[in-house]
């Protein structure tokens, strides 16, 4: 336990850890969804805190590593266009598409510009009236209500000029998918606690009924994630499976209405494609027709690109938890986070990423726990 | 940008019919739009997520987890010079920033 004395409050850690100890009896395998808390837990070590046998699979929570291919080479097309002012949040700029990514874009010439905030392009149309403004509307349920109140706020103040290139997911969809996949070994879900802040709990009761499986809503803190972790073994171990709310200091069961509202108005569910995995139905939000002139796919045409992925890449199996990142023969050689092969090197929550980050030198050497599968 | 970054709320105005608020993430001061949490007040904490308020959070958690993401690097990534770090990644000089 080396990591111990790292944690904000040692002894709390310690209790915890001795409690998911003295409860669990046989192996169980769990999957965070979120790519936040994948890096906290690799980053203390928290996996390797855990009795022999409980597995934390790292799930596919991370949006930039989750977007299409065919969605960045959208992208890097609208952004190259004469008149375009293209925004995006910074941590895309390196996503590769089929041949280039977004800073290169930038360096060949074309108008990219990192925003903090969607309600920055927003201003950077206003200012630009005689320019075509695109924001990259990626994100999970967390980011889609700010896209949501931009877009909504374009329309009522007549800035016509700006519009959204959207590519946002839905998180249940994603676990009914990995549920249905045949080689499935995720037993639980610690699922994305600022997810839950927008969303609340309602999704989950009828999944975790269907499915047979725990899912206790997690936040991101070393003492959260134990927290979440315990509760889950607890219910595995009853047999039980519950929707717990082990954050809720930032998670209401209601979620944020006045988001839930705006979303409601301004998107519509659709089939959704996530990068290496594939088209996942209902999992995703395109612009509603109310709003289709804010629509940059409506807006530029571009139709018919063709995309090809890396053939080394295996991101697709380390996102659905198939396998650990340095399971891919690429990682730490080919793929780097200067030379990546993959979303899930490039963006700071992707799991390859993590693993390079805080393990760089362990990497080849996996726990012998990993090599078999549990369950 | 995934993860919401807590931040307390330092001042409080309508602009354009919207409730906005500057709010001081450890250090690094940012527009924020209030309009999915109406009720709060300066002073406040919140967890914010690329500029808008999501849920009202108490000073202690909202300092822990700050502590966190600076540990993770999640505010330099959010806050910090994105071309400069993509540059250090692909290995070239930084190109300049117009719209900081
Ligand atoms: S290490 Fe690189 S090539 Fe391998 S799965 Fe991860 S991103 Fe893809």
């Amino acid at each position: 336990m080396k990591y111990i004395d790292e944690f904000n409050d040692p002894a709390l850690a310690r209790r915890l850890l001795d409690d998911i100890h003295a409860t669990a009896t046989r192996p169980w395998a769990m999957m965070e969804v979120c790519g936040g808390q994948t890096h906290s837990i690799i980053r203390h070590g928290i996996d390797q805190l855990l009795p022999e046998g409980i597995e934390l699979i790292h799930g596919p929570g991370c949006p930039v590593c989750v977007t299409p291919l065919e969605m960045i080479d959208k992208a890097l097309e609208i952004a190259s266009r004469p008149g375009v002012i293209f925004c995006s949040f910074g941590d895309m700029l390196r996503v590769p598409g089929t041949d280039r990514d977004l800073f290169q874009v930038k360096s060949t010439g074309g108008d990219v510009r990192v925003v903090y905030s969607p309600l920055d392009a927003l201003r950077i149309a206003q200012q630009n009236p005689d320019r075509q403004v695109v924001f990259f509307g990626i994100g999970f349920e967390t980011t889609a209500p700010a896209n949501a109140m931009t877009v909504h706020q374009a329309r009522r103040r007549g800035i016509g000029n700006f519009s959204l290139l959207v590519s946002h997911v839905r998180v249940p969809p994603a676990i009914e998918a990995i549920m249905q996949s045949p080689d499935c070994r995720v037993q639980a879900f610690l699922a994305a606690g600022h997810v839950c802040s927008v969303m609340g709990t309602a999704e989950y009761p009828e999944l975790a009924a269907r499915h047979r499986v725990p899912i206790v809503v997690t936040g991101f803190e070393p003492l959260d994630i134990l927290e979440g972790i315990r509760r889950t073994v607890r219910q595995l171990e009853c047999g039980e499976h519950r929707v717990e709310n082990a954050y809720p200091r930032a998670v209401q069961d209601g979620g944020n209405r006045a988001a839930l509202r705006m979303l409601e108005e301004v998107f519509t569910v659709t089939d959704r494609a996530w990068r290496g995995i594939g088209t996942i139905p209902a999992s995703g939000w395109r612009l509603s027709d109310a709003y289709r002139d804010h629509d940059a796919e409506h807006r530029f045409d571009v139709g018919g690109l063709t995309t090809r992925e890396s053939s080394l890449c295996r991101s697709g199996e380390v996102l659905q938890g198939l396998i650990k990142p340095h399971q891919c023969e690429a990682f730490g050689t080919t793929c780097t986070p200067r030379t990546p092969l993959g979303a899930t090197m490039v963006s700071s929550e992707g799991a390859c990423a993590a693993y390079f980050l805080y393990r760089r030198l362990d990497a080849t050497a996996p726990r012998p726990e990993e090599a078999t599968p549990v369950g | 940008m995934c993860l919401a970054v807590p931040g307390r709320v330092v001042a409080i105005e309508e602009r354009d019919g919207t409730r906005m608020a500057q709010v001081d993430f450890g250090g690094v001061v940012k527009d924020v739009c209030l309009a999915y949490l109406p009720e709060i007040e300066t002073g406040d904490y919140a967890i914010v997520h690329v500029g808008f308020a999501l849920q009202r959070l108490d000073e202690e958690s909202a300092r822990s987890t700050l502590e966190l993401f600076e540990q993770l690097g999640v505010l330099e990534e959010e806050f910090g010079d994105a071309w400069g770090r993509a540059a250090a990644e692909a290995g070239v000089a930084a190109a300049p920033e117009e719209d900081r």
